[in-house]
């Protein structure tokens, strides 16, 4: 009888927590911070230099004053904003998984369907936010259906991708199995979606601020962030809409790094979980 | 099921795919219990679509397949198989024993029987100490010993191997050709093993099926009376040789021509 250990590919140690690939990268991120460190310094001393007009372009240390100045007014209304989004963000998105999880299973359906679903990704959907504003009011729901419907063909595309993207042989190791399609649909196509499903989740989330600001410049209450930014803007008070802007910024970036998060958690299975691709 | 009744009874099996392509045509085989017979025959001879015939994965045209005594279907319905492709075909989410416990999962298993098990199947093929890591962290030819310790974990009487060594490297193949023939041995099943390798073939079967291509017949069988247990000396025997030139002019002659293969 033959003995013998192969050596297995290298591999770095396997992941001691879920969150160490997260921590780790930190050390990574040094040089991202000096770009924007010298980013700020070059945009606050070419105002001084070329005697940039205040609205134009208003500089970065009056915007931080004015975002400390109005911090109440202005997270109080990105708040409200990024409930607007979420909102959308999860109506959108589970419909979205709901479709796939119906055209994934009757092919007919996907034939019927996707040519639209794909052309409708192709839309500037963002145009039809007056007139959601029409049928849903001017409060939170017309931009949460702005949103939802932003969020709703990516996760739908990537979703019924990531359900019929299997290679044939796993089909066919669960039928040698004699397993049922409900089986193969919980065991093999769901697991395998859902990195396509993250990776939509992640456009989703951003696209679902985007869909809410957006939605918001059509009109609705004095209480959201894209009014703020409007009126701001039209009353020379850029540094008020600069410093809304920001809140903006912050409120996407952390919506989508919950994203992640929320990938990283569910997946530490993935390659990309060993960190080197992250 | 009477004990007479053959691992595998083939009779007149064609298949025609809808885009009028006949991958086989009037195939009859036997194969009896704890046999280890290789198909064997250039690309597009069929011998992959044959064993998906075997294993109720591609439904013939004509004839009539049974498994241990069954018709092919029921035989699947009964769990009568186990199957390795080419690729491991692993679950990058499920651990490699987890990977292994999915047939016993499927069949409803107890976890404390499904972890007995595994931790059986793991020794068998020498991965001791793996159970934990993901298939993407093993070599190739660590993730096929895995996909046939899945394959054999619910104790099948019947293996199916489509190419299960071919995108392996030389010198891994040879050892996992050693591996399978221990298993074999161990676990006293009948094997149906698909390849291109003449050496590869010879060495390992109790009967070598040559096929011809398009459509796929059964060309020539060729018994191979080499000893048992088979050892690295084995492929240096002269019988060794003379059987492996036997399948190649088989092969030929399946071929209709003098050209090399």
């Amino acid at each position: 009888m033959s003995t013998f250990v192969e050596e297995p590919t290298p591999v770095e140690s396997i992941p001691e927590g879920y969150l160490s690939g997260f921590y780790s990268r930190g050390r990574d991120w040094v040089p991202a911070i000096i770009v924007l460190v010298l980013a700020l310094v070059a945009w606050q001393e070419g105002i001084r230099i070329f005697h940039i007009e205040r609205f134009l372009l208003p500089k970065p240390t009056a915007i931080a004053q004015n975002l400390v100045d109005n911090w109440s007014q202005l997270w109080s209304s990105g708040w409200y904003t990024f409930q607007e989004a979420l909102g959308g963000f999860i109506v959108g998105c589970s419909l979205g998984i709901l479709s796939s999880f119906v055209i994934a299973r009757f092919r007919i359906l996907g034939e019927a369907f996707m040519p639209y679903a794909i052309a409708a990704n192709a839309i500037p959907i963002i145009a039809f936010a007056p007139i959601l504003n029409a049928w849903f009011g001017i409060g939170q729901e017309s931009k949460m259906a702005v949103a939802a419907i932003l969020c709703y063909f990516p996760v739908l595309i990537n979703m019924v991708r990531g359900l019929t993207s299997v290679p044939p042989a796993s089909i066919e190791l669960m039928r040698s199995y004699a397993a049922s399609e409900t089986t193969i649909f919980r065991r093999v196509r769901l697991p395998n979606s859902l990195p396509y499903l993250f990776s939509a989740l992640k456009v989703a989330s951003v696209l679902a601020m985007i869909g809410a600001i957006v939605g918001e410049y059509f009109g609705g209450s004095q209480e959201q962030l894209g009014i703020i930014i409007k009126n701001s803007a039209s009353l020379f008070m850029f540094e008020t809409a600069w410093a809304a802007i920001v809140v903006a910024c912050l409120l996407g970036i952390g919506f989508y790094l919950a994203v992640s998060l929320a990938e990283h958690l569910s997946m530490s299975w993935h390659p990309s979980s060993r960190g080197a691709s992250g | 099921m009477s004990p007479a009744a053959a691992a595998v009874s083939i009779k007149g099996v064609s298949k025609t795919f809808p885009g009028g392509t006949t991958a086989l045509q009037g195939i009859d085989l036997e194969i009896g219990p704890g046999e280890f017979v290789s198909l064997i025959g250039p690309s597009g001879c069929g011998k992959s679509t044959l064993l998906r015939v075997i294993g109720d994965l591609i439904a013939p045209s004509a004839g009539e397949t049974l498994v241990n005594g069954k018709p092919a279907q029921q035989a699947r319905r009964e769990r009568e198989y186990g199957i390795v492709f080419q690729d491991a075909v692993l679950f990058d989410w499920r651990t490699v024993a987890k990977n292994i416990a999915l047939p016993l999962e499927l069949a409803g298993w107890s976890r404390q029987k499904r972890h007995e098990r595994v931790a059986r199947m793991l020794k068998l093929v020498e991965l001791k100490g793996f159970e934990d890591h993901h298939p993407w962290q093993l070599s190739g030819g660590m993730q096929q010993r895995v996909s046939i310790a899945r394959a054999l974990a619910f104790d099948p009487t019947l293996l199916l191997m489509d190419e299960p060594f071919g995108a392996l490297d030389e010198m891994t193949r040879e050892r996992l050709n050693m591996e399978l023939l221990r298993i074999w041995e161990a676990s006293g099943s009948t094997i149906v093993f698909v390849t291109h390798s003449i050496s590869e073939a010879v060495f390992l079967s109790t009967r070598v099926v040559v096929m011809s291509p398009r459509p796929g017949r059964v060309a020539d069988v060729v018994t191979v009376d080499l000893g048992q247990p088979r050892s690295a000396e084995t492929r240096e025997e002269p019988r060794f040789f003379e059987l492996v030139t036997q399948v190649r002019d088989a092969l030929h002659a399946g071929h209709g021509a003098k050209e090399p293969a």
